[in-house]
């Protein structure tokens, strides 16, 4: 992606634009995945509530898949869940 | 440009009669200016009060160094400053005291111009009940170089201090004003 | 309207209550004071409308005024010397956001030794913060200053210092000419700022991280923010002669057309010496006095117009830039004169923590630099009215 110059910048440093950070994909940052066992879910919105980059979705109280575009794979909800539904595999094992 | 130097210890009102002063001088429609030294402000330490004023306005900002007039309001600094220093041949000084202008002249070692004494302090404690001098000083100002007049100083008196203090405290300001304006002796 | 007499505290503290803006932060340090007791009491007597929050440092005042401003508030403060410098890491961080904004400086100079009295050291040590500065030479400019300042501060998009000297003018009483309240409120109207943060339906992100990839564009965008605000005090300076009759202008020069030595100084002493000026013009002398009202934006282009063809340049610094060759002003005017004809120029530090300046030590500069006519300078940077 081409910055922009200065010119084309808004004063103040300012961002005009809310949720950006939708735009700014940090899934590739990780080294571990966090893998949801749908069955073993009970859907008490913990992981939802405790991720730090906002990459569990949930709808009409239900929690959705990973959003892992956003995910860097910090584990935290693998460690939080207590129904320990969520575990954490390699990124390698992937590719 | 008329310049007036007013010296007083702190909490004696040499500032405000500077001002009192230069806001009379500025009804009267001339072009005003006064300030004081500041330093280490507490009670009892002397202080310089300045005003100026003139025809036209006025724009310089340095210190007065030689005043026209020189108003000593406490008598102990007679002794303490070199009071007269920077006054013209043709200067005014009024101190507040209860000697002569003639002991003033010699203890001060003063030949020229003119030396008026009044006993600001027995006009204050008469009518106020205790030392403000700086009113009375105002009035025997007044006489002594005719910088405003009487009855401007009057009206400011009263203008600046009824609303805040009420109608007793103008009235025996306006008294001591006038005592002072009546009793200042010149010599 | 007629004239009252008003010390300059008490006529910069008339101006805020003209504005009358949403929220003033402050903390007191002498001799900002007095600005802040006159103020207070409008406050108290319900005179005026806005919100006088009394913070625990001027740090926080100027945390304050951030917050209330970005928030879409018109904010005014006040300050003098330590509170300043105090200010300083949010004062560069208003500017940055591009926060319009009046504060009062009452220069005094800065510890150590502490000195409550008069020298610019304090606002010139934010000369590269962002702010725009105007100086004032007496009580009334410093009450025009401050209403010019406000709306100054919001058409450019930026904060505004208006310094006014400590004691000599915040303390002095002079007459003072004030505007009718309705006239500065229409002068003024409504301030509108951009993206305020209490606009819940258009959240905006204030002071993200910014490395290496954005913060120089956005400091070249500042940069130009304020290049641009000098054409913008033009404007808002016709704007306010349309509608007050009273004149602001970038300098007042006085007597310089036909000088041949010059004289270029800022505030207070700018009086004192008009008088000198007018002594020595009696007597058949080419001096004259060019007195700075702007110094930031620098006027450089105007300044090198108008000295031009000058044969000796004398500039009074009330500042000492320590290491540095002469004070703040000097290595600024001499600069800005570099490519033209180069008269000759010297620096005069001055009036350091209150000392004296008078006619006299005036006088002895337009003698000195008379003789530069024609003789060397020999040297360049000199300390006036200091003992040896």
């Amino acid at each position: 992606m081409k910055k922009p110059g200065w010119k084309e910048l808004p004063d103040g440093g300012r961002i005009i634009k809310a949720g950006n950070a939708d735009e700014y994909n940090t899934g590739d940052w990780r080294t571990f995945r966090p893998m949801w066992d749908q069955g073993k879910c009970t859907h008490c919105m913990i992981c939802w509530i405790t991720c730090p980059d906002s990459s569990i979705h949930a709808k009409d109280g239900k929690r959705l898949e990973t959003d892992l575009d956003h995910c860097k794979g910090c584990g935290i909800c693998a460690e939080i869940c207590p129904t320990k539904c969520i575990t954490m595999k390699k990124e390698s094992d992937f590719i | 440009m008329k310049e007036v130097t007013i010296i007083g210890r702190g909490g004696q009102g040499g500032k405000s009669a500077a001002a009192i002063l230069a806001e009379a001088a500025l009804e009267n429609g001339h072009y005003i200016q006064s300030f004081s030294e500041y330093g280490a402000e507490r009670q009892g330490a002397p202080v310089y009060a300045f005003c100026r004023i003139d025809e036209k306005p006025i724009r310089i900002h340095s210190s007065v160094t030689n005043p026209d007039v020189v108003a000593v309001i406490d008598p102990t600094l007679t002794a303490a400053l070199p009071v007269t220093k920077g006054l013209s041949d043709e200067g005014i000084l009024i101190v507040n005291t209860l000697e002569t202008p003639q002991q003033i002249r010699d203890k001060l070692n003063f030949t020229k111009g003119k030396v008026f004494t009044v006993d600001a302090t027995g006009i204050s404690i008469d009518c106020f009940g205790r030392n403000i001098p700086n009113s009375p000083m105002l009035g025997a100002i007044e006489k002594a170089a005719s910088l405003v007049t009487l009855e401007v100083l009057k009206n400011k008196i009263s203008d600046k201090f009824l609303h805040k203090l009420g109608q007793e405290v103008v009235d025996k300001n306006v008294q001591a004003i006038e005592r002072a304006f009546n009793e200042v002796k010149e010599g | 309207m007629k004239a009252k007499a008003l010390s300059g505290a008490e006529s910069v503290a008339n101006a805020m209550r003209q504005i009358d803006p949403d929220v003033v932060p402050a903390y007191p340090i002498t001799p900002q004071t007095d600005i802040m007791h006159a103020y207070a009491k409008f406050v108290a007597d319900g005179v005026v409308s806005g919100e006088l929050i009394r913070v625990e440092s001027e740090h926080s005042a100027m945390s304050a005024a951030v917050g209330a401003g970005m928030a879409g508030a018109r904010v005014m403060t006040a300050t003098s010397a330590n509170g300043l410098a105090l200010m300083w890491e949010i004062v560069y961080i208003a500017s940055s956001l591009r926060l319009p904004m009046c504060m009062a400086v009452v220069n005094r100079a800065l510890s150590a030794p502490i000195n409550i009295h008069c020298d610019h050291s304090d606002s010139m040590g934010c000369r590269d913060t962002g702010w725009m500065q105007m100086y004032a030479e007496n009580n009334q400019e410093s009450y025009e200053n401050m209403i010019f300042g406000m709306k100054y501060a919001e058409k450019a998009k930026l904060p505004f210092m208006m310094c006014l000297d400590g004691f000599i003018t915040s303390h002095g009483i002079e007459p003072v000419t004030l505007f009718e309240d309705e006239k500065v409120k229409a002068f003024l109207g409504e301030h509108k700022q951009d993206y305020p943060l209490l606009d819940v339906d258009n959240p905006t992100t204030v002071g993200p991280l910014d490395l290496f990839d954005y913060y120089f564009e956005h400091k070249r965008k500042q940069s130009e923010g304020m290049f641009l605000a000098k054409g913008i005090f033009l404007e808002v300076a016709k704007d306010f002669e349309a509608t007050f009759g009273s004149k602001i202008d970038i300098f007042e020069k006085y007597h310089t057309d036909d000088a041949d030595t010059v004289i270029v100084a800022m505030s207070s002493t700018c009086g004192t010496a008009k008088e000198v000026v007018d002594k020595l013009r009696v007597e058949g002398r080419k001096i004259g006095l060019l007195k700075l009202r702007l110094f930031r934006p620098f006027p450089s282009y105007e300044l090198k117009e108008v000295l031009k063809g000058k044969k000796v340049i004398a500039v009074l610094d009330r500042c000492e830039s320590f290491g540095a060759f002469g004070g703040p002003l000097f290595s600024e005017i001499r600069s800005a004169l570099y490519e033209v004809s180069k008269p000759k120029i010297c620096n005069y530090i001055y009036g350091l923590g209150g000392r004296e300046i008078d006619m006299a030590m005036i006088e002895s500069i337009f003698d000195e630099i008379e003789k530069y006519t024609t003789a060397d300078i020999k040297d360049f940077v000199k300390y006036l009215g200091v003992r040896e």
